[in-house]
């Protein structure tokens, strides 16, 4: 059947900002659905919130909306736009849902409203429907595990009589996990029950077998209007059952299931998909498997393109959300030619002649607080995906992609942590599931622990715990034979199995690059295999390759302009998908431009790991020993390592100095070296903060005798504040430096060297804090892109403050002097390409905080705001152009004006409420949103609904200050009060308030008082709806801390600093005087 | 300890490797890959293989063990098999063997270490190729390669039929299979349909008739069709007989050849779990299992068949309906051992059609239970679990 000719528009809804569990997946398959729909001639309309991805370029949709992802919303996009259609399947759970809730408006999917297409409602609430889809199950003889629901106690007991234990009990409606747990004894189930029935808000509770330690699979499934199905992959968790899939190491194909076992997982993955009605498209289904017996049973499924058919995708080389965007316009699969391939149909199975491991990465270490311990809750915030030809080579590969300072599986400096652990401690830490269990596993083999002792402790597979005992034996080998009588054969063995050379180069105490050489002048060298879905059967063209040590390489000579491009590695907190969107510009303008590029990157949710995106895609990890192999093999011109954030400009001073294209090392180190800074800026006059660095405590303490507190503490290079703090007296100043000073031994980000410093500036209070992104060519034509004025005061890390282009409240003069402070350091640091400088205001003094001559997180939200593609234009002055060529090729134009951009921050504090949600110098965001509105204070308004925190019309504000908080305070209460809002306040804060006429609804007593009704009391009843809460600095746990984290849990909108506020009364203002309209972007860039 | 050895191919090529299963210094024979991601037992044990080296284009082979349901035939037939990494550890609740055991206890030598993409993407330009392999040197295997005369023109299927018949299954329809070197999973299927009686490959059409069976079942095998002719001629009889008949993958060929059509050779045959084939009267794509070098071609049967079925990676021929006759084959497997269960239903059209032939509107079916057939052959592995 051909595409259907009866819709003519589609609208295809984003999955909004980057949130844990939720992140660059679904740009990757909201971008390729985008492109298939228009090639196929549909008008797309497209719905998304987050300015960070591909997707929402103005090139990739006809219609598209930066806009509030709610159906109040999208139902104005709908009645502006008349689509035809809605695709909710390409969106995440974002997308579905919202699907839903317009079914349920009655706004889609009925007679006279757009048709969904995809999945219907029907489906989706089959699926999403925990106990309709058991039944759903269970009707088609598929196993699921025993469970009941519960309300109190006794009917508790009686689940628990029929069902037995070990049980796991899961409260309903409740956030975050709170009240799950676990019972292996009638003890712990009445303790663990009751608990759950208090967590619960309508005291109900699942009560389910638990099957925790089972082995756990995944199949990607696809299936057309023709009934045609297909597994494109399957996959096998490392991690047993207990950890959420997200969270576990999951190899792709899976490697322990005969086939008669795999061929009946494969059934019911179709009977499944029958069942549930999934018409068209890609659903994964998981499965948990009795290790001792083989039982079988279904733990879910997903009606959409999800996280794990992004990396199916990536594994196979099956693009699955370009499929299943063809799908769900009517064709079937054997229509659809296999991309890679070209010769055969899409109506295959992939068959794959490597492994693929995946590895999250998580961020417990910005989140004090969290116990680090793994679960069903999803808590990682990135991946890492790596393929070699065995598992133990791409494990290996995979632990080093990570980037968390690891080079393999041990055998590397930071094993020495592990000398402390007694062995019964170790195997006790192997059972917990956490980041580290890969390294203490390893250990426990290092020390003899067999197979057998360390399977029946952790239910870790014994085929999996014997392929790492093959690398620890190999180590063991290899350390007996010792660097020099090292043969090619040992050699070949050693890489087959993964080693890194620098993991080598630990073992036999020689540097790297001479295990580099030694291997090279004995003929072992990296040989490249392709990803081509057939294993090998078919020729395939699509240059997709990796690195392993086999016989021969499969990369075609070419002799083009190359250009690698070097990526951003994992996702983590401070570094994501704002650099992905970076690279991916970067390619697609040097392609425009004639270059072939080259992208190495080992992140399996990006846009820039698509084989479409670059002429060649190299998955290999962010090191200098993988980039070079790359290098070697291609021979190129230029290595473009400014737009991947920290990890690739880590690695600059490490490779070739010649390829390195755009700013020099030397002006990166000028800018990031605070000596050389200072004399910089000195020579400039520009002021800024005094400070100074040091790495001992001593030092530090030398720093502040001068300067004074407070202070902002940093370590040198490290992205996205990590370690960053604000410091108020000696005594935190001590326990700052020794937490850095440990970072290094432990391995982590940040560790302290003379070469990587703390830096220690006194802390400006009060001040206005301001972000430039800026442009500079090799002629010192500067352009600046963006001038964003942060809501947040200075203090507040850049990546989590709101911000606003243009600024709201900066004197135009003072604008100005920020432009010409830019200018001068662009200059002065001969940037060719970006820059990003972040100033702080106070009074009418603008102070130099820093400059980052590279891309920064920002340059996607001013592109969208501005219209200026800065990261395209940057790659282009990094191979040679001038600014003057690019503005007469089109490429530069100048910035579309006429309306207000504000970019809010997400964060992740709903998955962990023992986190204090308090903003700080140290990021902590996912991702982020914006709004765009002729004004401020309604694209505020927007950015705050977009971040899922939309202004309150009603209720009471709950305000409680910081001293030097309360003269602001006044204003804030009375704009609230305008707005119709009862004004609710603390006795100090109400105090404060009376002596200046203003007399609030109702004080509160401290929480610490435990007298009458208390603030978190009224944030769970609804009464408070929005909250101002200034920190009263550092200490335990405050007030304050437990407000925030109520309205976290309650999901009530908090600001924690008085400009925010400010922001919001008008935005409130404004919104209530407008109605809200919609409006694309191609109708704001005037396109 | 390692034992190092080498693969050579008859065209020169060499490759480095290590020796596993069974000792030898030197194997020859027809070296095929597969490409199937599991099922590795199934495809050593499959009889077809009679004569070839298996490659495993999957790099771990051996991590989930060997059992003793997942034989496809009574002794392993294939000469050796060529892996990137033996498994030196199982994990399976099923498994009562290693697999490198299993090869040591059946005499199956092995080449592990292997760079098994390039020799797939080798094998994928030259087609099938005679090699060698062993702990022998080069220029011993080399020769051994020379003279290694490959599958064309071999009689293979007397090499693998049973010496005697058997029966096992019971019930109303009564099947006569005919066996060219017939895979367990096969008769699994069939036996759930009714009693069936497996015969050796010359078994004339007269001796079957006078079993008085339902239907005639013609199995897969290993090598050249053109090499069978009794087969061919009793094939004939049978099918102007009228006697509901259905072939797979060998004995589609065969009963190709029977009607007057042409095989031909293809360039390195198919040999994965993952081919699709298209039903061309409703337009379904299957996902097959197939194991075959050589290829029917429907032009030679121009106006006595109806293609039933075409393979969508290369549009070769799958299946057919031969007119005027109660006969239709399939090239691929719809057995699955290994692969995918897409097609079973083709073995309800069999019943539908012996039934039918014998008047009757439909026909039962016995559940399979377990894994196991009750009359199959006892497999004897021999080694310790």
């Amino acid at each position: 059947m051909p595409k259907r000719t009866d819709i003519q528009s589609i609208l295809i809804i984003g999955s909004g900002p980057i949130v844990i569990g939720q992140a660059c997946e679904f740009d990757y398959s909201g971008t390729q659905a985008c492109r298939v729909l228009k090639e196929e001639g549909y008008r797309v309309i497209l719905a998304n919130s987050n300015p960070a991805t591909i997707m929402t370029d103005p090139d990739f949709a006809d219609r598209t909306y930066i806009e509030p992802l709610t159906v109040e919303v999208l139902a104005k996009i709908i009645e502006r736009e008349k689509p035809d259609a809605v695709l909710p399947t390409l969106g995440g759970q974002t997308g579905l849902n919202l699907a839903m809730e317009l079914f349920h408006a009655g706004l889609v999917g009925v007679p006279g409203t757009p048709e969904l297409i995809g999945a219907n409602a029907e489906s989706i609430e089959t699926a999403e429907n925990r106990e309709k889809f058991k039944q759903a199950m269970i009707e088609i003889g598929l196993d699921v595990p025993p469970s009941g629901t519960a309300h109190n106690m006794e009917e508790a007991m009686e689940v628990v009589a029929r069902i037995g234990l070990p049980i796991i009990i899961r409260p309903a409606y409740i956030l975050g996990g709170r009240g799950t747990g676990m019972a292996a004894t009638m003890e712990e189930f009445v303790k663990a029950a009751a608990h759950g029935l208090d967590a619960s808000p309508v005291s109900e509770i699942l009560i389910e077998t638990s099957i925790a330690g089972w082995k756990e699979y995944e199949l990607e499934v696809m299936r057309d209007r023709n009934d045609n199905c297909v597994i494109v992959c399957s996959i096998e968790n490392f991690d047993p059952m207990g950890v959420h899939t997200g969270d576990s190491i999951t190899v792709a194909p899976a490697q322990t299931l005969t086939d008669v076992e795999y061929q009946k997982m494969r059934d019911a993955a179709f009977a499944c998909l029958r069942r549930v009605g999934v018409e068209t498209g890609g659903s994964n289904v998981q499965f948990a498997l009795n290790p001792e017996n083989g039982h079988m049973v279904v733990i879910e499924m997903n009606p959409r393109v999800s996280r794990s058919s992004a990396l199916a995708s990536k594994a196979t080389g099956f693009p699955i959300a370009k499929i299943a965007a063809r799908l769900a316009v009517g064709y079937t699969l054997d229509e659809i030619p296999n991309d890679i391939t070209k010769m055969t149909p899409a109506s295959f199975e992939p068959s794959i002649d490597y492994v693929v491991t995946k590895i999250p990465r998580w961020a417990f270490e910005k989140l004090p607080g969290t116990s680090g311990i793994l679960g069903t809750q999803m808590q990682s915030v990135g991946e890492a995906m790596a393929i070699g030809r065995t598992f133990p080579e791409s494990f290996q590969k995979g632990l080093r992609s990570l980037e968390n300072g690891r080079l393999g599986l041990n055998c590397d400096p930071a094993e020495k942590q592990y000398d402390a652990l007694d062995d019964a401690e170790l195997l006790r830490l192997c059972n917990v599931p956490t980041p580290e269990r890969p390294f203490h596993l390893g250990e426990a083999l290092r020390r003899g622990m067999s197979v057998d002792t360390i399977n029946a402790a952790t239910k870790v597979d014994v085929w999996f715990l014997d392929q790492m005992l093959m690398i620890v034996e190999e180590r063991a080998h290899l350390a007996t034979l010792g660097f020099s009588a090292m043969t090619k054969r040992d050699w070949k063995r050693a890489k087959r199995l993964g080693f890194s050379d620098p993991q080598l180069g630990y073992l036999f105490g020689v540097d790297e690059l001479d295990v580099r050489k030694a291997r090279l002048d004995v003929g072992v060298k990296a040989t490249f295999k392709t990803v081509d879905t057939c294993a090998a059967e078919f020729a395939a063209q699509t240059p997709y390759h990796y690195s392993t040590y086999e016989d021969t390489d499969e990369v075609q000579p070419s002799d083009g302009k190359k250009v690698i491009i070097l990526g951003s590695g994992p996702n983590r907190i401070g570094q994501g998908i704002e650099f992905d969107y970076c690279c991916v510009h970067a390619s697609f303008a040097l392609r425009d431009a004639g270059y072939e590029t080259i992208m190495i990157n080992c992140n399996p949710e990006t846009v820039s790991t698509d084989y479409d995106t670059s002429s060649r895609l190299y998955f290999e990890p962010l090191t200098r020993e993988d980039v070079l192999n790359v290098i070697e093999a291609e021979n190129p011109i230029g290595i473009v390592v400014s737009l991947g954030g920290q990890t690739p400009l880590k690695l600059a001073g490490l490779l070739p100095q010649n390829l390195i294209v755009g700013t020099s090392p030397e002006s990166i180190d000028r800018a990031e070296d605070r000596e050389l800074w200072n004399v910089l800026c000195n020579q400039l006059n520009i002021p800024q903060p005094a400070g100074g660095t040091a790495v001992t405590v001593d030092e530090a303490l030398a720093i502040t005798d001068q300067i004074g507190f407070p202070v902002l503490v940093r370590p040198s290079y490290v992205l996205g504040g990590r370690g960053m703090r604000i410091v108020n007296d000696r005594d935190e100043l001590v326990s700052a430096m020794s937490e850095l000073i440990g970072f290094g031994a432990l391995g982590k980000e940040g560790g302290l060297s003379a070469e990587r410093p703390v830096l220690i500036d006194r802390f400006l209070e009060d001040a206005t804090e301001v972000d430039v992104d800026a442009l500079r060519d090799a002629t010192g034509e500067v352009v600046i892109g963006g001038v964003m004025e942060h809501v947040e005061e200075a203090g507040v890390h850049s990546g989590d403050s709101a911000c606003a282009i243009p600024p709201p409240t900066l004197q135009p003069w003072v604008i100005e002097v920020i432009e010409h402070y830019a200018t001068s350091i662009a200059h002065a640091l001969d940037v060719k390409g970006l820059i990003n400088i972040q100033f702080a205001v106070r009074g009418n003094q603008v102070n130099v905080i820093e400059a980052n001559p590279r891309a920064s997180r920002t340059v996607p939200f001013v592109a969208k705001a501005t219209g200026v593609p800065l990261a395209k234009i940057a790659s282009r002055i990094m191979l040679g152009a001038t600014l003057q060529q690019l503005r007469e090729e089109g490429l530069l134009k100048p910035p579309v004006t006429g309306h207000t951009s504000v970019k809010e921050a997400v964060l992740p504090f709903n998955r962990f409420p023992a986190v204090d949600p308090a903003l700080g110098p140290e990021m902590r965001s996912t991702g982020e949103v914006m709004g765009i509105d002729i004004t401020f204070g309604l694209a505020f308004a927007k950015s705050q609904a977009a971040s899922y925190s939309a202004l309150p019309t009603d209720g009471s504000l709950f305000i409680s200050l910081k001293d030097r908080d309360k003269p602001a305070g006044i204003i804030v209460a009375k704009r609230f009060r305008e707005r119709g809002l009862k004004i609710i306040a603390t006795k100090g804060t109400a105090a404060y308030l009376a002596r200046f006429g203003f007399d609030v609804d109702r004080t509160l007593s401290k929480l610490s008082d435990n007298e009458g009704t208390s603030a978190v009391d009224l944030i769970a009843s609804g009464e408070i709806t929005f909250i101002v809460n200034t920190p009263s600095g550092s200490g335990g746990r405050s007030d304050g801390s437990h407000i925030r984290t109520a309205a976290v849990v309650h999901r009530v909108s908090c600001v924690t600093t008085v400009e925010a506020a400010l922001a919001a009364a008008q935005g409130m203002a404004e919104a209530a005087a407008t109605p809200m309209t919609v409006r694309s972007l191609q109708e704001f860039h005037g396109l | 300890m390692i034992r190092e050895a080498l693969l050579v191919l008859s065209d020169g090529e060499v490759f480095e490797g290590e020796a596993i299963g069974a000792e030898m210094s030197v194997a020859a024979g027809e070296v095929v890959f597969n490409t199937v991601l599991s099922g590795y037992q199934e495809v050593i044990t499959d009889p077809s293989y009679a004569g070839q080296i298996i490659t495993f284009t999957t790099p771990h082979i051996g991590n989930y063990g060997v059992n003793l349901t997942d034989f496809e035939s009574r002794r392993i037939f294939c000469r050796g098999v060529i892996v990137r990494e033996m498994a030196r550890r199982r994990s399976n609740w099923r498994a009562t063997a290693d697999l490198n055991d299993m090869l040591i206890a059946y005499g199956i030598p092995g080449i592990g270490g292997i760079d098994t993409r390039r020799l797939t993407r080798h094998i994928r330009d030259t087609g099938a190729i005679p090699g060698a392999f062993g702990t022998a040197d080069e220029s011993t295997l080399r020769a051994a390669a020379l003279v290694e005369p490959g599958t064309d023109g071999v009689d293979l299927v007397a090499q693998v039929t049973t010496s005697q018949p058997y029966t096992l299954g019971s019930g109303t329809l009564r099947i006569i299979a005919y066996d060219f070197g017939i895979k367990h999973t096969i008769l699994r299927h069939l036996s759930e349909y009714g009693e069936v009686t497996v015969v050796p490959a010359r078994t004339g059409a007269v001796d079957v008739l006078a079993l008085k069976p339902d239907g005639v079942f013609l199995s897969n095998g290993p090598g050249d069709p053109a090499m069978s002719p009794c087969a061919v001629d009793a094939i004939r009889e049978l099918v102007e007989a009228g006697m509901p008949t259905f072939g797979i993958c060998l004995g589609h060929q065969l009963l190709c050849r029977a009607l007057g059509g042409e095989t031909f050779k293809l360039p390195f045959g198919h040999h994965g779990g993952n081919h699709p084939v298209q039903q061309v009267s409703s337009g379904k794509v299957e996902i097959t299992s197939q194991n075959h070098n050589f290829c029917v071609d429907p032009s030679s049967l121009d106006g006595r068949i109806e293609v039933t079925h075409l393979n969508l990676n290369d549009h070769t021929n799958e299946g057919m309906r031969v007119n005027g006759a109660n006969a239709f084959s399939v090239q691929y497997h719809p057995e699955a051992g290994p692969g995918p269960h897409d097609s079973q239903y083709l073995f309800d059209q069999f019943a539908r059609l012996m039934a039918s032939a014998k008047g009757r509107s439909g026909f039962t079916r016995n559940s399979m239970t377990g894994y196991e057939t009750p009359g199959l052959p006892t497999i004897e592995l021999g080694v310790a679990g």
